[in-house]
């Protein structure tokens, strides 16, 4: 068959977003196609086929389609651009550069270049002539705002192949040549700084996926401290609305000790969106001294935006991760929320009139959520160096139930599960993620054990899990408390139940909008749970179960007015001080 | 019926349902309105030359050879400056014996703006209500329901928000209303001299329920003619959302489509995100503010209407009534609002969120302690003394009725933890203590 003849067909029905195309010629399932309505172009993809008849997705409004309109396939699935440029752009969901449309509204088939043609940027080549190359390997580099972007062998390339060219140091563009490759039968091809890939194919062009071993750092207490999440890990946020999950992403955004941020905004609210676009470009990163904005890249395919586009949002974040971890980066990605998704699947699988599974989800959710968290991983490239895709999705259970499909399939897919409370949020007890139902399989690895033994102290795992028993055993006894009455149970549960108050207060609870207290560092965190603890083991001398509220809650103010003040402030020391003095009131030695 | 040369009829009908009737047609556009037996209509399904209708007002007495006119367009609204003070019906036909309006002609339910177009909202919107002002501030740009049982006065609160909120134009889109409330919300409107800010699109429960789909969209429509091209500060009310929701469903179940959870149409979460994130703040200076009513079944917010709306909505006011005063207030725990952050301790004092918090905290204290005694056991010291402290609360600051500065809010505030706590209970930052403590 003629390679450059395009299949097309004429529009047969529409239900919504549903058309179905009688076609002339092959079509492949999940093929890009476009949709002709009026001067517009209605970008689709096909999602079922049916002898000559092709169920397409389209990715806009169908308003005012008709019968007949003619519909060209593209022989492509959808793809995403790939190459330098990406970094602090706001993207939809099919990777339309958003402030590249002069309009307010959204223009219904308006698609925009997401990357710049015409701008140079300063290459400076690593390969040499004659090394022999496979896909994913660097050629060379630019600077994509302080990243050291790698152009790398473009990952389609199946095969080995010869460096026979590699242009001098200089300024190209991204369509420019900047090397020239030879296969095996010596044939030559062209390499520009731009590829393009499609979304739904893990990018693999690494040497293996290792078991993760090292902490990524978040500044958040809750996580960083009792459930800490690995580089290269997956872990998701699940909770009901107003429970927090948003702050809490936006907080793992800003301070995340990662080199590559992605926040894929699938189908939330618009102006959570807008916050970042306003926060982000006048943030700095702690770590780095420079602007957030700069290792950001947003994809937002709001709830407003249409239905389809949510699905492909998630897997555009994903494949633009995976292609900067290639490069040897430490990418974090972020989707909230991962529920959108779920339900841009259900709508559609309810069209089809599929049989459905739980909650009308279709049945195989479990499985495409399950190899969405796989494509996630710390991996070894083939140039010995490391890169890592860290994930994180939020999960916004129906009725705060998570019993529901979309929770209980990534709760077998994701390592971390932080589970935000709606107790803990009636009562502002913010981050409201619920101390004793959050897990981290990563604590169980040997490897991670290890690691934090190094990096923070011998015996810090033992710390966590005695941290962890005392908070559940100061819940059990607030139960005992509640059934059989303060004066009805020993002193000792009062103590217990306040030695748990006192963790939740000072580590758990954190302010994300104050400056200091929003990011601790972990040198800080092991400070202030050492401290805690070493309150925690003391003994105490108390008359009264009465005597014991009062006491801790001026410990816990105190400590409260450290996390609030700078690590080793003259402030610092001042309550730290208060503090032991409180102490010394009733401990005994 | 008067036709025009471009609009097609057709008299085959080749089935009725109780909300769609299904002929053979061909050349129709995908949304798009007609006119059959008199009653409108619009294109919800084409399959080759079998169009499916969905009728608004029901297919009651329609016969097969009923005439169909094709108006060649999806819902339009005409907009224009003439819209302000009037009333309409859900196809934005006057029903206040005015005159038709003239206008530019415009598709209801248009496209979104570009998020990088939209501007972070950012000016408070003062109520009065201090379980709005103090806990849960509003912001232009923000969309926020109330959650309300039916028995609750949520129309009247609406109302008093709605005129203290000083925007350029208000519109009101009452979905299932009664005719008492639309008399209410049409009289309370008139008698503040406010009726010509004011645009309303009703469907009352006398008209057909289908109908209520098109209210949003028309109220919104309106609103982003006035919000965009004409720059002004847009406060919309929707009342009530359920209602609207309840329609959705009675479609999608006569569409044979699979429900979801509690048989609402597995598209309610987009359906209903669709219409409140028109809510925006351009660049320009306009804005629409979307105040919403859904209302609850026994208070219970893990129904559908309620869930799915408290993920798209920026917050939630819960209204309830509180026992201690026999007041209805807004409920401290289970309401929100998103966008308080961006003004509180900014555009109002420095210690507006901690006393915010704090407040919230020694409240929920106080329901422990209730539980507690409920459960026959001793109260200890600190626990009367929050149970005083929350009677307090609730009846100068959390009841509905109050209608204070937000300045006067944070001081009455101050003046309860002094009045019944020691400064460590009360745990706020040291200088803010220092500050407004009273009497230190």
């Amino acid at each position: 068959m003629d390679k450059n003849y395009k299949t097309t067909g004429s529009v047969v029905g529409v239900i919504s977003n549903l058309v179905t195309v009688k076609v002339d010629g092959p079509v492949s399932q999940n093929e890009i196609c476009y949709v002709k309505l009026g001067d517009t172009d209605l970008m689709a993809e096909v999602i079922k086929i049916i002898g000559d008849i092709a169920y397409i997705q389209v990715f806009e409004s169908t308003r005012g389609l008709k019968v007949g309109a003619t519909v060209e396939f593209m022989q492509h699935m959808l793809e995403v651009t790939l190459g330098p440029g990406i970094l602090s752009k706001n993207y939809d969901g099919l990777q339309n550069d958003l402030d590249k449309m002069d309009a307010t509204f959204l223009k219904i088939g308006e698609y925009t270049n997401p990357l710049e043609d015409d701008k140079l940027w300063e290459f400076s080549p690593t390969a040499t002539l004659g090394d022999k190359v496979t896909a994913g390997d660097w050629l060379g580099s630019v600077k994509e705002n302080w990243i050291d972007h790698k152009i790398m062998v473009p990952f389609s390339f199946d095969k080995e192949y010869i460096v026979k060219e590699v242009v001098p140091a200089g300024k190209y563009t991204i369509k420019d040549t900047i090397a020239k490759l030879a296969d095996a039968d010596g044939h030559t091809i062209n390499v520009t700084m731009t590829q393009k890939w499609a979304v739904k194919k893990p990018i693999k062009v690494y040497k293996d996926k290792p078991m993760p071993a090292k902490v990524l750092e978040t500044g958040v207490r809750t996580i960083d401290t009792l459930n800490p999440i690995t580089e290269g890990g997956t872990g998701f946020i699940p909770g009901p609305f107003g429970c927090g999950k948003t702050v809490l992403q936006h907080a793992i955004a800003k301070q995340a000790e990662a080199d590559i941020i992605i926040i894929t905004a699938c189908g939330e609210r618009a102006n959570e969106v807008v916050e970042i676009f306003t926060e982000f470009p006048e943030l700095i990163d702690p770590r780095t001294g420079r602007k957030l904005n700069d290792r950001t890249t947003i994809i937002c395919n709001t709830s407003n935006m249409p239905v389809a586009a949510r699905e492909a949002s998630v897997y555009t974040g994903m494949t633009i991760a995976e292609y900067y971890r290639s490069m040897g980066l430490r990418v974090l990605l972020l989707a909230d929320s991962t529920s959108r998704w779920a339900q841009a699947l259900r709508e559609m699988s309810n069209r089809l009139e599929e049989l459905p599974g739980q909650d009308a989800f279709p049945v195989d959710l479990s499985a495409i959520i399950s190899s969405f968290y796989a494509r996630a991983g710390f991996v070894h490239l083939n140039n010995g160096k490391t890169g890592s895709v860290t994930f994180i999705g939020t999960v916004s259970p129906a009725g705060g139930n998570l019993k529901e499909p979309v929770t209980e399939s990534t709760k077998k897919a994701a390592r971390c599960f932080y589970a935000l409370s709606q107790d803990r949020a009636d009562g502002k007890r913010y981050p409201a993620v619920e101390p004793i139902e959050s897990y981290s399989k990563y604590l169980d690895y040997e490897q991670v054990q290890n690691y934090l033994a190094n990096k923070v102290s011998p015996d810090w795992v033992n710390e966590i899990m005695k941290t962890k028993n005392i908070i559940l055993r100061g819940k059990e006894a607030k139960e005992q408390i509640n059934i059989l009455g303060d004066d009805g149970v020993p002193i000792e549960y009062h103590l217990r139940f306040w030695k748990s108050e006192l963790i939740d207060f000072v580590i758990l609870q954190q302010d994300a909008f104050d400056n200091i207290d929003a990011n601790t560092p972990m040198e800080r965190q092991k400070y202030m749970l050492e401290l805690i603890l070493s309150i925690c083991d003391a003994k105490f001398n108390f008359d009264s179960f009465e005597e014991i509220n009062p006491y801790f809650k001026r410990i816990i103010n105190a400590m409260k007015q450290m996390n609030y003040s700078e690590f080793n402030s003259e402030n610092f020391n001042k309550y730290l001080n208060d503090v032991n003095q409180t102490l010394q009131e009733r401990r005994v030695e | 019926m008067t036709t025009q040369a471009f609009q097609r009829i057709y008299t085959k009908i080749t089935k009725i349902t109780k909300a769609t009737c299904t002929l053979k047609a061909t050349g129709v556009g995908y949304d798009e309105m007609a006119v059959i037996d008199g009653k409108r209509a619009q294109v919800v399904k084409i399959d080759g030359d079998d169009v499916t209708l969905q009728v608004f007002a029901g297919t009651e007495g329609i016969p097969t050879n009923a005439e169909v006119v094709f108006l060649g367009k999806p819902p339009v609204l005409k907009v224009g400056p003439e819209l302000a003070g009037r009333f309409f019906n859900a196809y934005g036909t006057p029903i206040d014996d005015g005159p038709e309006v003239s206008g530019e002609e415009r598709e209801i339910g248009g496209p979104s703006v570009n998020p990088v177009k939209r501007m972070q909202p950012s000016k408070l919107i003062p109520t009065g209500i201090a379980g709005i002002d103090l806990n849960n501030t509003i912001v232009t740009g923000q969309k926020i329901p109330f959650f309300a049982d039916p028995d609750q006065p949520y129309n009247q609160i609406m109302a008093t928000v709605a005129l203290r909120a000083e925007a350029d134009k208000i519109i009101l889109g009452g979905m299932g209303l009664t005719h008492d409330d639309y008399l209410y919300y049409k009289n309370t409107f008139d008698n503040a001299g406010a009726l010509n800010r004011i645009i309303s699109f009703i469907n009352t429960t006398e008209n057909a329920p289908v109908e209520r789909l098109l209210i949003p969209d028309m109220a919104l429509t309106a609103a982003e003619y006035f919000a965009h091209d004409c720059n002004e500060k847009v406060l919309v009310l929707l009342t009530d959302m359920t209602l609207y929701a309840d329609a959705l469903c009675i479609v999608s179940n006569r569409m044979d489509q699979i429900p979801s959870k509690d048989s609402m149409p597995g598209s309610l979460y987009s359906d209903l995100a669709k219409i409140y994130e028109k809510a925006v703040q351009f660049h320009e200076g306009g804005s629409i503010t979307i105040i919403a009513v859904t209302t609850l079944s026994g208070g219970d917010i893990t129904h559908a209407i309620p869930d799915n709306t408290g993920y798209i909505t920026e917050g939630q006011l819960f209204l309830r009534k509180d026992t201690d005063i026999s007041k209805v207030i807004v409920d401290p725990f289970r309401s929100l609002s998103r966008l308080k952050q961006l003004v509180i301790g900014k555009q109002t004092r420095e210690d507006h969120p901690q006393v915010m918090n704090t407040a919230v905290r020694l409240f929920a204290d106080a329901a422990n302690a209730k539980t507690k005694l409920e459960n026959g056991f001793d109260l200890s010291d600190y626990d009367e003394r929050t149970i005083a402290f929350a009677h307090d609360y609730s009846e100068k600051l959390l009841a509905i009725d109050v209608n204070i500065d937000i300045t006067t809010m944070l001081n009455t505030a101050w003046e309860l933890f002094s009045k019944y706590f020691s400064k460590a209970e009360v745990g706020i930052k040291q200088s803010l203590v220092e500050k407004y403590w009273h009497n230190n």
